[in-house]
């Protein structure tokens, strides 16, 4: 079944809940009310024809210009090698959006992902804490306006630019180490083995 | 100007012959040093030999201190012997993984790299001592010595030859068992003692795995036991004969079940694979000795390694006849000693012959055990635990029942003992070849039906 | 955390909360795992990543297209060529660029290298984990012939980034053609030796068969993909069922697991998958290097990749199971969004609900079989 097809069938289902296929920019989408998006999984999973078994990815996209992060739902079928794209909008101060970890288990750890990285709350998850980073870390990385803390626990995250560093680290070494003074040459000439400086053999 | 020359290629520079010359001094003079002082002193620091010798000096009064000093001569022998052996089997061992694993093993202290063992040692010994924090101080000092106690005990009892053995006991197998079990109590001792969890891991496995084998592997000691009537290790021995259809392995069917019995246990009693589930080194990281470092993890692994020798000298004390010469029986040896304080040179030379035959076959299993560890996986907790109460003990008590009626048909009709014995040397035989056979089938099968061992 | 796990177990206190990592011999780099055990048994084992997070995702923001090229070769070091590919395919999506055939063949064959390479990897360190340390290292001398390969053919033994968007960096050397097939002559011979050692050894076929029995329904619902999915008797490979690239023109199979030695799906199952999927993929290459096109091995592409806004998923199935790149532009030179979507994620998501009721040692032997490395996990 192609895209179109799919889309097609959802939208006879849930009508409104179900926003209109993007222009196909390379790969089309369709954006979903968030109170629907567990029915919409279930219809999705369980309809004869359609049988989405595969929950490829799911991750998050912030738009601060909109307003809104996107939870991004990409979706397949082992059975009938076809798939869609779905996206749900999410209020960008406070993003709930329920979770379809009853409809597939891949979304467990997904979900974790998406909510440490972006901050979105899969409301109903089983078990919704961070996952990549630490458990006490402030702030959530991927959106765009993130700023780090300034250090964890006394590590910092900032250092010197490493060429102004060792740079500075040369300096010093150098005023603890003076070199020797060179030898008083002037006096005896030079033994006549040596010969003269390359610029003679250049000549 | 720079040319681009094509590179050469490597050439590796041939060992120095000084280099060589000390090795092979060390590798060969090393074991002769230990071996022939051990060929000389077990006979004469005898009780015996020694209330002989104070006599004929007029020195009676001296037996105590003359004693002592004996016990402490040999005693150093022994450990001695134990250590060196620990250490050159660790060479060895690297070596033969290296040569499996397609890679070189060590080579750089001396030739072929023989004298790594004792860089290890120094370089045990020069590590910092650590105790962890937590660790309960005086058990976590004192849990290796339990461990090497248990070892080095057992030496009093290992024969080497005709009537080379520091104390040939009544009671000699019963012995080794009990000491060994000392060993348990350092590994538990030392897996609490460290305060990590998975040393305490690696402490329970290992208890509950040498517990647990020590019952095959004593119901298996039954058998040559009863065979021969006797506890003690040399009367073992001298129960069996030189030619193998006079070993005890060959005497009797239960026997010959037995002895690989006894063989699993004891690889699983001194926790080599694939029973070395208590220092799984992709589990637990070190198991027991996790929190060790320097001299005490040196103690440990000596115990282990040393163990090897001394599982291989029961199994050929027990089943492989010890150390018979083939057409020499122990009477005519005896025979030769003379009435002399010291026996005479033909004794001497006969002594030194049982040693060899002695050393070898130890070494032919020692060479197994080493063998083993590199080709096979391990065993998971409960399938060792399944293994021993479930096959190997029910095996054990049958061949022991059996080997009890076997002694008492031998003793109506002796005949039987020889043609069993004849035609399991032959069997044996017969599956010595199949197995040639069958390595030679794996070989052609990877390289495409030729037989090439160039690349050996 | 720890206090996390106990509330959720229903602990009775008799149990240990061990620590199986972060620092170990045996998670396949930087994991940890909280391991509520009952003496050998354990009641759950939660893994605990992050410990190799490098924020990968954040960087693709900040790099440009071609930029970011290096950079996936460490979402997953050990079979980089797909992390490589599979970016490449999802820019070239978005800026409609098409890869001329020469480069498809190249791309095929250095994948496919890379995947013998991982395979021996994981191989190997999964018999050293179960005790037999000798495969391990026979499986590297292996794989450092593919190294030098590897290394001829673009210059790097591990990260390669040898894929470029819009075809690959660097043709052929000379020669090089027949000194791969020297080696996969001789490979070919050194599988059957793996096998005779190792596969079938009973000791080893009975740590792994029937231990943690994951059910196809269960590989499919928790997203495992590549030869965990196979092992469980799931007959899918992106390469044959949504095919890319120089794919289509080679006839190869695609191993499922039987349940051979035990049930389908379990341990055994899934190493046996991998063993049978180089054998494979030694197929691919002579047929790749039988029938590669001349040509260009990079097409025309701007020099600044500035794609119109929108949005490319592509999907490569590497080593460890299908991954799946989501690359979000908007029309500026920089990457809105790139995201890798790993097989090695997806498999850890499965250890917390198979976990109870193995042991210590079956948890180990299950992390191996599913071949989990943690820069994949953790990007």
């Amino acid at each position: 079944m192609t895209v179109n097809e799919i889309h097609e069938k959802l939208k006879a289902e849930f009508g409104d809940a179900v926003g209109p296929l993007s222009e196909p920019k390379i790969d089309p989408f369709a954006v979903v009310k968030a109170d629907r998006i567990v029915d919409v999984a279930r219809f999705l999973k369980a309809a004869p024809g359609l049988e989405l078994d595969h929950c490829n990815d799911l991750t998050g996209l912030d738009w601060p210009k909109r307003n809104v992060i996107e939870v991004v739902y990409h979706l397949f079928s082992y059975g009938h090698r076809h798939g869609i794209v779905l996206k749900v909008e999410a209020d960008r101060a406070n993003p709930v959006v329920p979770s379809v970890t009853g409809v597939w288990k891949a979304a467990n750890w997904l979900e974790r992902e998406c909510y440490d990285m972006f901050g979105v709350v899969f409301a109903g998850h089983p078990d919704l804490r961070r996952v990549l980073l630490p458990d006490d870390w402030q702030g959530f990385p991927l959106r765009k306006d993130y700023q780090e803390h300034g250090g964890y626990h006394g590590i910092t995250n900032e250092r010197e630019n490493p060429l102004v560093e060792l740079r500075r680290l040369d300096e010093k070494h150098r005023a603890e180490n003076p070199r020797p003074a060179p030898p008083p040459a002037a006096a005896a000439p030079p033994a006549p083995s040596t010969p003269p400086a390359p610029p003679a053999a250049k000549a | 100007m720079p040319v681009n020359t094509p590179p050469v290629p490597y050439q590796p520079k041939s060992t120095p012959k000084v280099i060589v010359a000390v090795t092979l001094a060390a590798a060969v003079g090393i074991p002769a040093l230990l071996l022939g002082l051990i060929l000389l002193l077990t006979p004469i620091l005898q009780p015996a030999t020694i209330d002989a010798a104070l006599a004929a000096a007029g020195l009676e009064g001296h037996r105590t201190a003359a004693y002592v000093g004996a016990l402490a001569v040999l005693a150093l022998l022994m450990v001695n012997f134990g250590a060196i052996f620990s250490g050159v089997i660790s060479w060895y061992e690297r070596r033969i993984a290296g040569r499996m694993q397609s890679r070189i093993g060590p080579n750089r202290a001396g030739f072929a790299g023989f004298f790594v063992w004792i860089a290890d040692a120094v370089k045990l010994l020069l590590k910092e001592d650590l105790v962890p924090a937590e660790a309960d101080s005086v058990l976590f000092r004192a849990a290796p010595y339990f461990v090497l106690v248990g070892f080095a005990l057992t030496f009093v009892v290992l024969p080497f030859g005709h009537s080379l053995v520091v104390a040939d006991l009544n009671v000699g197998i019963f012995y080794v068992t009990s000491v060994t079990a000392l060993v348990v109590v350092g590994i538990l001792i030392s897996g609490w003692s460290s305060n990590s969890k998975w040393a305490l891991f690696g402490g329970m496995r290992s208890a509950a795995q040498v517990i647990s084998y020590e019952i095959p592997a004593g119901v298996a000691i039954f058998i040559p036991v009863a065979m021969a009537g006797t506890l003690s290790m040399q009367g073992i021995i001298r129960a069996q004969g030189g030619l193998p259809w006079e070993w005890f392995v060959f005497r009797n069917p239960a026997a010959f079940i037995a002895f690989f019995i006894l063989f699993t246990s004891q690889l699983a009693e001194a926790n080599r694979t694939p029973f070395d589930l208590p220092e799984a080194e992709s589990e637990l990281v070190a198991g027991y000795l996790s929190e060790y470092s320097g001299f005490r993890f040196a103690l440990f692994f000596l115990a282990e390694w040393g163990n090897i020798w001394v599982l291989s000298a029961v199994a050929t004390t027990l089943f492989l006849g010890g150390w018979q010469i083939p057409f020499v029986s122990a009477e005519y040896v005896d025979g030769l000693r003379g009435s002399g304080i010291l026996p005479a040179a033909a004794w001497w030379g006969w002594n030194a012959v049982s040693m060899v035959v002695f050393v070898l076959k130890a070494i032919v299993l020692s060479n197994v055990v080493v063998w083993l560890r590199w080709t096979l996986p391990r065993i998971r907790v409960d399938q060792m635990m399944a293994l021993c109460w479930k096959y190997l003990v029910p095996g054990a008590f049958a061949c022991f029942v059996f080997t009890l009626f076997w002694e008492l048909a031998v003793g109506v009709a002796p005949g039987v003992e020889v043609v069993t014995g004849v035609g399991l040397t032959v069997f044996a035989t017969v599956l010595a070849l199949l197995f040639f056979r069958r390595v030679r089938l794996n070989i052609q099968a990877v390289q495409g039906d030729k037989f090439d061992l160039s690349n050996w | 955390m720890e206090k996390l796990i106990l509330r959720r177990v229903g602990n009775t206190g008799e149990e240990m909360l061990l620590n199986f990592g972060p620092q170990h011999p045996s998670t396949h780099g930087v994991i940890n795992f909280l391991v509520d055990t009952d003496g050998e048994v354990m009641k759950r084992a939660v893994p605990d990543v992050g410990y190799l997070h490098r924020s990968l995702e954040k960087i693709g923001e900040i790099t440009g297209y071609p930029g970011f090229m290096p950079y996936t070769d460490r979402i997953d070091y050990v079979a980089a060529m797909f992390a490589n590919e599979g970016y490449a395919i999802a820019v070239e999506k978005l800026i409609k660029v098409e890869v001329p055939p020469r480069a498809q063949w190249l791309r095929a064959i250095s994948c496919e290298l890379c995947r013998i390479a991982s395979h021996l990897v994981s191989t190997g360190t999964m018999a050293t984990d179960i005790g037999a340390s000798t495969p391990l290292v026979h499986a590297l001398r292996e794989r450092e012939r593919v190294n030098d390969l590897i290394e001829a053919l673009c210059g790097a033994r591990l990260t390669y980034n040898y894929h470029r968007i819009g075809g690959v960096a660097f043709d052929m050397p000379a020669g090089w053609r027949d000194k791969v097939l020297a080696f996969l002559d001789h490979f070919d011979t050194m599988l059957v030796e793996f096998d005779r050692l190792l596969s079938f050894n009973s000791i080893y076929v009975k740590r792994l068969a029937n231990v943690a029995v994951i059910t196809k329904e269960q590989a499919v619902d928790y997203g495992l993909v590549g030869p965990n999915l196979r092992g469980s008797g799931m007959d899918w490979d992106v390469r044959r069922d949504v095919p890319y690239g120089a794919y289509p023109n080679f006839k190869f199979e695609v191993p499922v697991g039987r349940g051979s030695r035990g049930t389908v799906g379990d341990t055994f199952d899934r190493y046996y998958v991998r063993v049978l999927e180089m054998k494979q993929s030694s197929q691919i290459v002579r047929q790749a290097l039988d029938s590669i096109p001349d040509g260009e091995f990079m097409a025309k592409v701007p020099r600044k990749i500035k794609p119109e806004a929108g949005e490319a998923f592509s999907r490569v199935e590497s080593a460890r199971g299908e991954m799946a790149y989501y690359v979000v532009s908007d029309g500026t030179d920089k990457a809105y969004r790139v995201r890798a979507r790993t097989g090695s994620y997806m498999a850890m998501g499965i250890i917390e609900d198979i976990s109870p009721g193995l042991m210590v040692a079956d948890l180990v032997a299950l992390i191996a079989s599913l071949d989990v490395v943690a820069p994949e996990i953790d990007r």
